[in-house]
Parts: C-alpha cells; sequence; structure tokens
C-alpha cells in the first residue's frame, strides 16, 4: 500500500546572502528527503548544520532556490496555495515566548483561527480542543508569561493544533526547557503523532529524544549523513561524534564493552534494553 | 583547607507581606572549600537563582548571612560592592548582556569598574579570551557578528577577566549543541585547574555536573536535600527520582540492574567506571 | 524591583459593570467626560459625582485603589487650584501683600479640583474594570468606520495587543540585564546625571537588540500562523451589545442631556 507523502524534497538548493563576504552561504546543494504521512521523525545534526534552514522550507517561510519542496502535494513555490500550506504544515519554534501573540493563552491559541477567517463558535470549539490536546485547558485564561517553560511551549504547540495541521514541525522546541518542561514537550508530541496521526518533524540535538522516533535522520553540511530508525542510526557511534553529535552515556557503554570483546545487541537504545542486555549477558 | 563561602542560616522571601509572598530560599546554610567545584542541582523554583544572586551580593538576604572567606559581604558598603568581584557570576544566557561595540571593550567592562589600569585590563582581556578558547582575532569585531557559542565565551570572559576567586555559572552550557557543550565544559575545568579558584555551576545536566564537580548541593523547594560528593549523592538516586531530578543515565541503568539483582554499584555514573564494574562482574563470572 | 509595578491595573470581577461592552464603557466614558466639562454649578457637579458613586458601588472597585490612582497626580492637582485661587478676579475675601483671594477663585478652584478628580477616577474605573485586551478589541471595533479612509485600524490594535503580551517580558529582561550589569561591577546608584545617564547604555543596548531579535522571531511566528493583515479575519470573542448596555447608553444620554439642561439654568 502506498502511503502518502507529507514532504517531497528534490534536488534543493539554498543558500543565504551573506552580509559580510561576497559568497553567499551554501546551504544546500542538491537535497533529496521524504517523509512519510503519520511518521514521526526526529533530524539531528549540530549547529549549522543546515536543520533550521530545512525546517523553514516545510511551510514555504523560506523557499527554494533550485529544486522543490512539495508538502502534501502542494508546491511551496506556488504562491496561491500559501495560506494553505502554512495551515497544513505548523511550525514551533525554540523560544515559546516569542511566538506568543495575545495575553491570554485562549486568546493565543485562536490567533491562527481568527486569521483562517474561521466562524466564531469553530475557533471555541478549536481553541478547546486544542488546549486539552496539550494539557492545558485549565490555563486558557492565564497570562502567558505566568506559564512554566513547558506550558508555554505546550501553548504554543496548541496554537498550531488549532489551525488543524497534518504536520507539525518543531525546531528544537526544548533547547530552553529544564527536563520536567523537556519531557512535558515529548509526551505532547507523541501523544499527538499517535492519537491524532500528525506527522511530526522534530529537529533537536537532544539524542534521548530522537530515540522515541520512528525514524532518525542526521545531517551534517547540509547534507544527510544517516538515515534510518533509531536502532540502525545510533549504534554508528563513530559516525555520529564525527557529526559533532554526543552518543546517550548507555550506548556509548554498550558500544565501549562491545569494544572489549563482549556481544551485546548495540541496538539496545533504552535503560531497560540495555540492562535486559546485560543482564542476559551476565546471566549467561 | 579553609572555607571559603560560608551560607549561614540564609532566607530569602519575594514580596512579604504581600498576597505574593513567596519563600525562595528557606534556611540554607553551607560552605564552600576554596578551590572546590561544586555542582548545584535542583528542579526549576528550587531556589538555585535565588540562591546564587547572593552569593555575591545582588540580592540581599531576608534572613541570615554571606561570608565570603570569613567576613560578611554585608558588613558595610565597600565589602558589599568588592563582594561583586570575589564571587563573579555568569548569568543564564549571558550572550544577551553584551553591548559594546567591540569584544575587546565588552571585556573591559568589569575590570573598569573596578578601577584598574589600561595596561592591567589589556592583560586580563587576553587571559581572559584565552580562557574561553576564542582567538585574539575576534577582540577587535563586533560582539553583534558573532556566532551564538563564540558570543556565549565573550561573556564568559567578561566574568573572568574579574579574576575572581569564586566564579558562579547558572546553566552555562543551555542551548548549545552537543559539541559546544563538551568543549565549553572543558574550558571551565582547564580555567578552574589553572587558576585554582571556586567554581559553582548550576546544571540540570546530571551527566555533566557529576564528571566535574567535587561536591553536588542539591536544593529542592528553597531547602537542602542532600550535599556530598557525587558518589554519596547518587547514593540516594532513588530519591533523587522521586524530588522529580532525573538521574545521570549510567546510575539509572545501575539502578535497575540493581533492581534485576545484579551486584553492581547505583552511585556509579561515568561509562568508564561502569565498564569496570560490569567486565569485573563479567570476569568474575567466566573465572567461577 | 521592576516586576512590582502594576500593569494594565485590570481587577477582575463579575459584576454588571466588569460585564458591560467595552465599546458601551468607552462610549460612557467619552459621554461621561464631556458632561463633566458642561458642568457649571454644584447642582450639575452633583449629578456628575452622584453618576460616579453609583457606578462605584456596582463595580465593587475599593475607593482606596480610586484614590491611589490620583496620587500621582496630586502636585498637578494643587498646583492648578493654587493658580486658581490667586489670579480670579471677584470679591476680594481676603488680600495680603501681593495675593489676594477672591470668592470666585476660592469657588472655580473647588470646582476644578472636583473635576479632575472626577475625570480620573471615571477613566481609571474602566481600565479597573476592562481587561486590556478587552479594551483593545472595542477601540478597534469603535474605529473600524475609519477604515474606509484607509485608516490603520486593525494594525494599531494588533500594535497595542503584541505591546501588552511583550510588556511583562520585557521588565523582566530589564530585571535580568540590570541583574547582569551590576553583577559585573556596573553602577547605576552614584554619580551626577551625565554618568547615570551613560550608565543607562550597558541596559538599553541588550534590551533593543533583545527586542529587535524577539519582533523577528514574532513576526516569523506569526506568519506561520497565517497571519496576513486584517482581511477576513474572525474573532474568538465577538462583541456584542445587550440590554443591559442599551440601558446604559440611554443613561449616558440622559446624563448628558441632564447636564445640558442645568447648565442652560446656570446649575
Amino acid at each position: 500500500m502506498a502511503v502518502q507523502k507529507a514532504v517531497t524534497i528534490s534536488d534543493l538548493h539554498f543558500a543565504y546572502p551573506s552580509q559580510t563576504e561576497a559568497e553567499p552561504l551554501r546551504i544546500f546543494d542538491g537535497l533529496d528527503l521524504a517523509i512519510d504521512e503519520g511518521s514521526f521523525v526526529a533530524v539531528l545534526g549540530h549547529n549549522g548544520c543546515g536543520k533550521s534552514t530545512l525546517a523553514k522550507h516545510l511551510n514555504a517561510i523560506l523557499l527554494p532556490e533550485g529544486g522543490s519542496v512539495h508538502v502534501f502535494g502542494m508546491d511551496t513555490k506556488d504562491e496561491d496555495l500559501l495560506l494553505d500550506i502554512r495551515r497544513t504544515v505548523g511550525m514551533v519554534f525554540q523560544n515559546p515566548d516569542n511566538q506568543m501573540v495575545a495575553n491570554v493563552v485562549e486568546e493565543d491559541v485562536a490567533f491562527a483561527p481568527e486569521n483562517l477567517g474561521v466562524p466564531s463558535g469553530e475557533i471555541r470549539r478549536r481553541v478547546d480542543d486544542a488546549l486539552k490536546a496539550v494539557g492545558m485547558y485549565d490555563y486558557r485564561k492565564h497570562a502567558p508569561h505566568l506559564l512554566s517553560g513547558g506550558q508555554k511551549q505546550r501553548v504554543a504547540i496548541a496554537g498550531v493544533i488549532a489551525m488543524q495541521p497534518r504536520c507539525i514541525v518543531l525546531d528544537e522546541p526544548t533547547a530552553m526547557l529544564d527536563p520536567q518542561g523537556r519531557e512535558e514537550v515529548m509526551r505532547t508530541v507523541e501523544r499527538l503523532n499517535r492519537e491524532k496521526g500528525i506527522t511530526v518533524v522534530l529537529i533537536t540535538h537532544h539524542m534521548t529524544e530522537a530515540i522515541r522516533a520512528d525514524r532518525v535522520i542526521v545531517m551534517d553540511r547540509g547534507k544527510i549523513l544517516t538515515d534510518g530508525t533509531p536502532k540502525q542510526v545510533f549504534p554508528q557511534v563513530e559516525l555520529l561524534k564525527s557529526a559533532g553529535l554526543s552518543v546517550p552515556a548507555t550506548t556509548q557503554l554498550i558500544y565501549a564493552l562491545n569494544e572489549a570483546g563482549c556481544a551485546l545487541p548495540p541496538d539496545a537504545l533504552t535503560t531497560e534494553e540495555c540492562a535486559q542486555a546485560l543482564y542476559a549477558m551476565l546471566k549467561a | 583547607m579553609s572555607a571559603i563561602i560560608e551560607v549561614k542560616d540564609l532566607c530569602h522571601t519575594y514580596s512579604a507581606g504581600t498576597p505574593f509572598e513567596h519563600v525562595a530560599v528557606d534556611h540554607i546554610s553551607f560552605s564552600v572549600e576554596k578551590g572546590e567545584f561544586l555542582g548545584l542541582i535542583g528542579h526549576t523554583g528550587s531556589g538555585k537563582s535565588t540562591l546564587i544572586q547572593h552569593l555575591n551580593g545582588l540580592l540581599q538576604p531576608t534572613g541570615g548571612d554571606i561570608l565570603l572567606g570569613g567576613e560578611s559581604i554585608w558588613k558595610d558598603k565597600q565589602t558589599t560592592r568588592a563582594a561583586r568581584f570575589r564571587a563573579g557570576l555568569v548569568f543564564q544566557y549571558p550572550e544577551y548582556q553584551l553591548f559594546e561595540e567591540t569584544v575587546f571593550k565588552d571585556i573591559a567592562f568589569g575590570p573598569k569598574n573596578m578601577g584598574l589600569s589600561e595596561a592591567e585590563i589589556r592583560e586580563r582581556v587576553l587571559r581572559a579570551i584565552g580562557f574561553v578558547g576564542l582567538d585574539e582575532a575576534v577582540l577587535e569585531k563586533s560582539p553583534f557578528d558573532l556566532s551564538g557559542g563564540q558570543k556565549r565565551r565573550v561573556a564568559i570572559a567578561g566574568v573572568i577577566a574579574m579574576e575572581p576567586e569564586i566564579i558562579i555559572f547558572d546553566e552555562p552550557t543551555a542551548g548549545l549543541d552537543p559539541a559546544g557543550c563538551a568543549s565549553l565544559l572543558e574550558n571551565i575545568r582547564a580555567y578552574q585547574k589553572a587558576t585554582q579558584a571556586t567554581v559553582l555551576m548550576v546544571s540540570h545536566s546530571m551527566d555533566d555536573v557529576a564528571v566535574l564537580a567535587d561536591r553536588l548541593l542539591v536544593l529542592n523547594h528553597g531547602r537542602v536535600e542532600m550535599l556530598g560528593t557525587p558518589n554519596e549523592v547518587f547514593q540516594n538516586a532513588t530519591r533523587l527520582t522521586e524530588i522529580g531530578l532525573a538521574v545521570p543515565q549510567i546510575t539509572a541503568l545501575f539502578l535497575r540492574l540493581q533492581e534485576l539483582g545484579i551486584p553492581v554499584d547505583p552511585a556509579t555514573y561515568t561509562v568508564s567506571d561502569a565498564m569496570r564494574q560490569l567486565l569485573l562482574l563479567k570476569g568474575g563470572k567466566a573465572d567461577a | 524591583m521592576l516586576k512590582d509595578i502594576t500593569l494594565g491595573q485590570y481587577f477582575p470581577g463579575d459584576t454588571v459593570i466588569h460585564r458591560l461592552d467595552p465599546r458601551t464603557k468607552l462610549l460612557m466614558v467619552i459621554v461621561y467626560i464631556v458632561a463633566l466639562f458642561l458642568c457649571k454649578w454644584f447642582v450639575s457637579y452633583g449629578v456628575a459625582l452622584a453618576f460616579l458613586a453609583t457606578v462605584i458601588i456596582l463595580s465593587k472597585i475599593r475607593l482606596k485603589a480610586l484614590f491611589k490612582g490620583l496620587k500621582p497626580l496630586l502636585i498637578i492637582i494643587l498646583f492648578t487650584a493654587v493658580l486658581n485661587i490667586f489670579y480670579t478676579d471677584g470679591t476680594v475675601l481676603v488680600e495680603f501683600w501681593i495675593f489676594r483671594i477672591t470668592r470666585e477663585g476660592l469657588i472655580n478652584a473647588f470646582f476644578l479640583v472636583l473635576r479632575i478628580m472626577l475625570l480620573v477616577m471615571g477613566t481609571f474605573l474602566m481600565t479597573y474594570t476592562t481587561s486590556p485586551i478587552a479594551l483593545t478589541d472595542g477601540l478597534e471595533s469603535l474605529l473600524s468606520p475609519l477604515k474606509k479612509l484607509r485608516f490603520p485600524v486593525h494594525e494599531l490594535a494588533m500594535m497595542m495587543s503584541i505591546a501588552l503580551r511583550f510588556i511583562p517580558t520585557l521588565i523582566e529582561e530589564t530585571d535580568k540585564i540590570i541583574s547582569a550589569q551590576k553583577a559585573r561591577g556596573a553602577d547605576f546608584e552614584t554619580g551626577n546625571i551625565f554618568r547615570r545617564a551613560k550608565a543607562l547604555i550597558p541596559i538599553l543596548v541588550p534590551l533593543f537588540v533583545s527586542a529587535f531579535r524577539r519582533a523577528d522571531e514574532l513576526a516569523t511566528a506569526m506568519e506561520c500562523r497565517c497571519y496576513h493583515g486584517g482581511k477576513g479575519r474572525t474573532k474568538l470573542k465577538q462583541l456584542r451589545y445587550r440590554r443591559r448596555d442599551v440601558l446604559s447608553l440611554l443613561l449616558g444620554a440622559v446624563l448628558l442631556g441632564g447636564i445640558i439642561t442645568l447648565r442652560h439654568f446656570g446649575l
């Protein structure tokens, strides 16, 4: 059965005009990528590897110089489709403070449907549903600046959900949060993916978050370095390190033990899998 | 060894007497030895930020006292002002406080406020820029033209240039990518080795502080929950998870192994330690 | 610290006054101000005072809060009162050196103080009982006929609501920057005016840089949420005039008419 593609990027070329030097800053030189609808994809890479630039191509904030980007069959270069593209692919950014417009939570969540000209009654329903989906319904009358980082970021996600998108792109949504806030956001994102079938593209440099995705794409200098399930990607410890990424301590341990002659499954990623693998080895 | 910082029964209540009254720091006492590396851990709202702003006199205690080198920093106005320079504080996201036209001038801001001579300032700026791993070529650039990671290093150099006896970092690696984190932490470690400064570091990442710190101070609801070497603190790993703190990944793994009946030490937190123990266990099995 | 400054001065509540449409409240304040300026003598001031008193009682806003709002204006009020006492011609009551106090002067001063107080308390009452966001919506709706004249009504309202949203954030940020610069030994408390002004640079530059960065990120985030100006926009909460609004506006008309009539009779 053919799964519909949420994103199809073919031969993408892009460069930022440089302010100081004559040479523009090349980001992509022929990037190809396809993302299935309903999947949960993590994009990893160090700062400046092009992951944020990639994100901005997915809802026509940036347009390709060469090649094409299609989301759910819509060409991002087609200006007539602009609003349709943006409502279909929602975007959440790193700093929750800088993406909230209104000083009441529910008004903020209503912002996108208001822009789309949705009738009032329908907006009310969408706002309530979106806030319930991220577990922030009880805070609907609060002022955003009094919320914790994790709560703000969940409100930002609700603001995107209210557009009823088919795909959400999150650009380092947890970078400014404490561990508790990170977990809140990750659980919310996972639930949206599983229960509502929304395609999720999570840009991050936390390996522990990427492990939770169905598919991991590692980027380096505008190219895809490796692409596969977490179990295929994470055991490639040397490759990840060369891309400026750190590997979870448990994966490092297994890697080191295997180097020392043990025969552990290199794809034991979670603490539990790792513990079971070690248990099996020691009891054998 | 003598205590360089003594925190005595410190209390801080915000907006006392109003409906917004909030006790952020609740009778905290501890001391830090000269040259020690102390890791400060606690979830958001545990009082970490309030506590560290007392150490250089930015906040005045509503109860208790802070002693630097055996002397209360609130003794008189001069002592309070001197505390700013004795205990250098690097705030979270310090790059947002850069303001000068050139990197040099920005780093020189602190030393200038100390009233040092031009020659002395120049020397200190050069030393500081070396400690944070930046090239002298950036000194004449505008700080706003640098990358995020470089800006952070310039801001840190601005505090290092005051050459404080104590330096306090509030989440120095927040928002950096893994490579940036690792190299900045390495710079901090090297700085401490070279200068013998006392370092306090607030962090959410147990994995980071566990390997760097001599001792860990765990705060919970404005009180001291635990204080001891990483090994001592992680003996109580279950308590840490109870109060909502993540334990290092290796510790979590070893806790689980212990549950499964494998005789490992759950206070283990580095990959190399873990490996040694596991290989020993495996070897023991093989011999038997 | 800066954080303690209360902003927007809104006291949430659920009284009739709170529930009135913001447009009604805005219109009523205008009517009330016009009426105040038409007041001539004790009787009309008495009517205005009675009106204000009724609204205060209905809104359950404490008098203390209202008087607190008057405090910063005290000097201006006293100053104008004194000027009026000494510089109005008429029946002389007391005379010494170059000063002369007249009966008319005293009465004028009394009315002036009363008028300013009534005016300030009336407008404060509106801001105390209306959330800033409702006020913005009300203004946008009231001014919407100006859209035909190409007056950027929607943009103005959007700017106001974004400003309201970011003021607390920027205040918090200012606090942080001040602390950070103090930690580097910046001194904001000593020296002459020139030195103090110069000491503000380390605060203002980072603040502006950060405000621009925020504005830039916010603009992108708004675009991502399909913002494309005011065209075709709908609202979560639609403003609707209800019976109480019609009644209030009628009452406003009666007040204005009454005061005009009283003025006609010199009362």
